[in-house]
């Protein structure tokens, strides 16, 4: 009998894919065809964060145009230098290297980069308008010319355990000062039911991984007041550091302090190591990109639904950049305040972002261009951003404003509502904070304030000391890449142009 | 043409690898060397290089880098002064020793040179360590250096020694130790790195349960400095042992026998006859654990990316960072100083310390 039901089931299906053979016709190379015979090579970070996405979408790719997208891997660390070494010297064995949009200055500055202007222009599908504006017009473009290609929006914000709050009576906080006081009055809690002793505040701050993000997303609140176009690192004509002042001296400070209500290990611990700390359950205020929301609803997470997201902490008090000082926040002083408390939301990072080789040849170039398009437009990147795995964070504003596909990845329609509010919120301030684009970005902040805060942290040197030695380092880098043109490409990369 | 065949054999032979050498080992030298007096930018076409002098060098022992390869300076301590003129003094009575008795010029060169290096080397100790002033990543290389080899050699040749008698299981015991040495030193570095996580690495309730649940080692300097020496001890004790072992097994018994036969005692035996049979070898060991530890990058980048602050970054680690920023003349720079550190101590240990005593055992 069973036999029976054994051949029976195998004629069901076989007949089903015969059927579905004649009915639905494989979608082959041959799809249309006209890259049969293309290799596209691109070069990023190691997966499944970020390339492991590119890798299925490749295929998909590969199905419907014949392209042959080949996605290599480098470490992080030294994924900028491999491209930059590949292109200049004439290598070309990368056609697109995806990498932190802030580096690819340095990459257009050197004439590496292909122009997509005219690419753009033929494409009736990649919807630029549906794409936030700090993205389309900072993130992309250089110059008033687009050369990158969004992938992933990226900005911190500040999550917070929304069970734990309420039942300590706690609003989330809005300024750092009331970000030590929510995580003093929390710390110590058993916060997944474990019985242990949980933390108030959850801040990577191990050196060489992305503590130098964090210092800024605390900083900028303080040292920006006027709107993008300000910037947080320069003085616009001089380009005379605008690091060694109390604002910077407050915000290192608030950063230090934080780690009082952090596991005790935090000066060893990266993005990964808090990541696993919030979704276990284990933190009651935590600084991240947009990651934590997807994450917070995967398989083995403790905060499903019990997490909140609002814009990062801002100031009552801003920089004066004549005098270096701290003042209060006034009409004058914080024209974008709110509650006289002034937000300056950190686009760290930037986001993942696709260059094209200029070097490469005309058809890969072109296969390359389709590619990144057909993983920009919202039909793949809406869902894209709605799994936490692949490391993408949303920048389209139709990711934003429809919570269905949220929803139907598995956030409650509340949770979905919370998260994309504080990136709305977030991504449309117009005293949003841009991460360095210029060249030495690299130097400036990966080396140099990473390092200097890395020993301010650990007791080494004090605040005065590492603020001192990372102007005097940052006038060393500016003066070596040329003063002036390292001027102009800063006044470039906030919108200024005249 | 039979007979110049005959006559350039020899050299016709050696040229193929000769130039292998030059290409891949001499000319990169070469190359890094003229790196570090340049400045270079990638950018369309190419390279751009400026030539900048002494700069990168001088950046490193007097200007904004100073204290990250040197450490920082203030006043030197009381204990400071002592030990610095202490040491000076010996390091000049060690050269007149040397100009009075048997001097050359070859000799009086290569010890004015380890004379220079270890004076700067003292007073670096004393301004810094002996200071209360942070050290730079010099002064943490040769931590890693003296005192792990220094642990190194002991376990390792201890372990050696007492596998080399009659013990049962001594096979079992050879494999078990050298296995440390086959693992990668990246995968060493997680591995104790998830030890010694105390709040939720694997043996995160056995430091809870010995109190220490909520010690950070990665947040304190020695700390992690010792447990980096912990890991590295770890991986490199086998070569060390397995090195050791044959050494020990290849005095001869006859020798061992005469002297059993002779009522020495176990000390006397290994003082008199294993011990300067083996000295060679355990001087070999000894050279080439200590370029290898010289050169140590591994452990620090993946246990603590060279933090808290600075203080586990070596040499290597900080010629690493500045080139993964592309700044290839101050990699190259610093490469170099590390080079000079190396082949000084290096030698110097060899021929005034190993190569003397050898001599006068002979």
């Amino acid at each position: 009998m069973l036999k029976i039901n054994v051949v029976r089931n195998l004629i069901k299906v076989s007949a089903l894919i015969v059927a579905g053979g004649v009915v639905f016709p494989p979608l082959t190379a041959s799809a249309d065809g006209h890259y049969d015979g293309v290799v596209v090579n691109i070069l990023t970070r190691p997966g499944p964060v970020i390339a492991g996405r590119i890798v299925d979408r490749a295929e998909e790719f590969k199905e419907m145009t014949g392209a042959e997208i080949r996605v290599a891997e480098a470490p992080f660390a030294e994924l900028f230098q491999k491209i930059l070494t590949d292109w200049a010297t004439g290598t070309n064995s990368i056609d697109v290297g995806v990498f932190a949009s802030g580096w690819g200055i340095e990459l257009v500055g050197g004439d590496l980069v292909e122009n997509l202007d005219p690419y753009l222009a033929k494409d009736d599908k990649i919807d630029l308008d549906d794409i936030a504006p700090y993205f389309r017009d900072f993130n992309q473009k250089v110059s008033g010319s687009t050369y990158f290609i969004t992938l992933d929006g990226d900005f911190q914000m500040l999550y917070y355990r929304t069970d734990v709050l309420a039942a300590n009576g706690l609003e989330p906080p809005r300024t750092w000062e009331e970000y030590l006081d929510v995580a003093s009055k929390i710390h110590g809690q058993d916060m997944n039911g474990d019985g242990e002793a949980d933390y108030g505040s959850c801040i990577f701050k191990k050196r060489n991984a992305q503590s130098y993000f964090a210092i800024q997303s605390v900083a900028a609140s303080r040292v920006q007041s006027m709107g993008t176009s300000e910037g947080i690192y320069f003085h616009h004509e001089s380009m005379k550091p605008k690091i060694n002042n109390e604002a910077w001296d407050k915000s290192f400070e608030l950063y230090k302090a934080t780690g009082e209500y952090g596991p005790p290990d935090e000066l060893n611990q990266d993005i990964g190591d808090t990541r696993g700390l919030v979704v276990g359950g284990r933190c009651g205020l935590a600084i991240d990109w947009g990651d934590i929301g997807p994450l917070s609803i995967e398989e083995g997470s403790m905060i499903k639904d019990k997490i909140g997201a609002v814009i990062m902490p801002g100031s009552t008090e801003v920089l004066d950049p004549e005098t270096g000082e701290l003042v209060a926040c006034d009409a004058n002083t914080c024209p974008h305040a709110i509650d006289g408390i002034n937000y300056a939301p950190f686009a760290a990072f930037g986001g993942w972002t696709a260059a094209i080789n200029k070097g490469s040849g005309d058809k890969a170039k072109q296969a390359a261009y389709d590619f990144l398009s057909y993983m920009n437009q919202a039909a793949q990147s809406n869902v894209d951003v709605t799994m936490g795995w692949t490391g993408y964070n949303p920048y389209r504003n139709s990711q934003l404003n429809d919570t269905a596909a949220w929803v139907d990845a598995g956030f409650s329609q509340e949770a979905a509502e919370n998260y994309l509010g504080a990136i709305k919120e977030s991504l449309n301030h117009p005293n949003m904070a841009s991460d360095f684009r210029i060249p030495g970005a690299q130097q400036y902040t990966g080396v140099v304030l990473d390092r200097e805060l890395a020993r301010y942290l650990a007791g080494e040197i004090t605040v005065e000391q590492a603020l001192e030695n990372i102007e005097e380092a940052w006038e060393e880098i500016t003066d070596d890449f040329g003063r002036e043109e390292q001027a102009e490409l800063y006044r470039l990369s906030l919108g200024i142009t005249n | 043409m039979n007979e110049w065949i005959d006559r350039n054999m020899g050299r016709v032979f050696l040229a193929p690898a000769v130039t292998l050498i030059l290409v891949f080992s001499i000319f990169p030298l070469v190359a890094s060397l003229l790196l570090s007096f340049t400045r270079v930018r990638l950018s369309g076409g190419g390279f751009k290089i400026r030539f900048v002098g002494w700069k990168n060098f001088e950046k490193q022992f007097f200007g904004s880098e100073q204290f990250h390869l040197i450490g920082t300076f203030t006043e030197i301590s009381v204990l400071g002064w002592i030990v610095g003129l202490a040491f000076t003094a010996v390091l000049l009575g060690w050269i007149i020793k040397y100009i009075r008795s048997h001097f050359t010029w070859v000799g009086f060169i290569g010890r004015m040179i380890t004379f220079a290096m270890a004076l700067g080397l003292c007073w670096l100790f004393s301004a810094t360590l002996l200071s209360g002033n942070p050290f730079g990543t010099v002064g943490v290389t040769l931590f890693y250096v003296f005192v792990g080899c220094g642990i190194q050699f002991l376990i390792g040749t201890s372990l050696a020694f007492a596998c080399s008698q009659r013990i049962m299981g001594k096979n079992a015991f050879r494999v078990i130790f050298f296995v440390p040495m086959m693992i990668t030193p990246i995968g060493v570095g997680y591995i104790f790195r998830m030890m010694a996580d105390t709040t939720k690495g694997p043996f995160a309730d056995v430091w809870q349960w010995v109190g220490l649940g909520e010690f950070a080692w990665a947040t304190n300097p020695w700390a992690a400095r010792i447990f980096i020496v912990v890991a590295d001890s770890w991986q490199w004790i086998p070569f060390v042992f397995i090195m050791m072992l044959a050494a020990f097994e290849s005095v001869p018994r006859d020798l061992t026998e005469a002297a059993e036969l002779d009522c020495a005692g176990p000390w006397q035996k290994f003082r008199e006859i294993i011990w300067p049979h083996v000295l060679p070898i355990a001087a070999t060991v000894m050279l080439i654990r200590a370029i290898e530890a010289f050169k140590i990058v591994d452990l620090p980048n993946i246990m603590t990316s060279g933090g808290p602050g600075i203080a586990t970054e070596s040499v290597s680690l900080q010629a690493y960072y500045a080139w993964r920023s592309l700044d290839l003349g101050a990699a190259s720079a610093i490469a170099y100083i590390l080079l000079f550190v190396t082949v000084v101590t290096c030698a110097s240990f060899f021929n005034l310390v190993i190569h003397s005593r050898i001599r006068k055992q002979r």
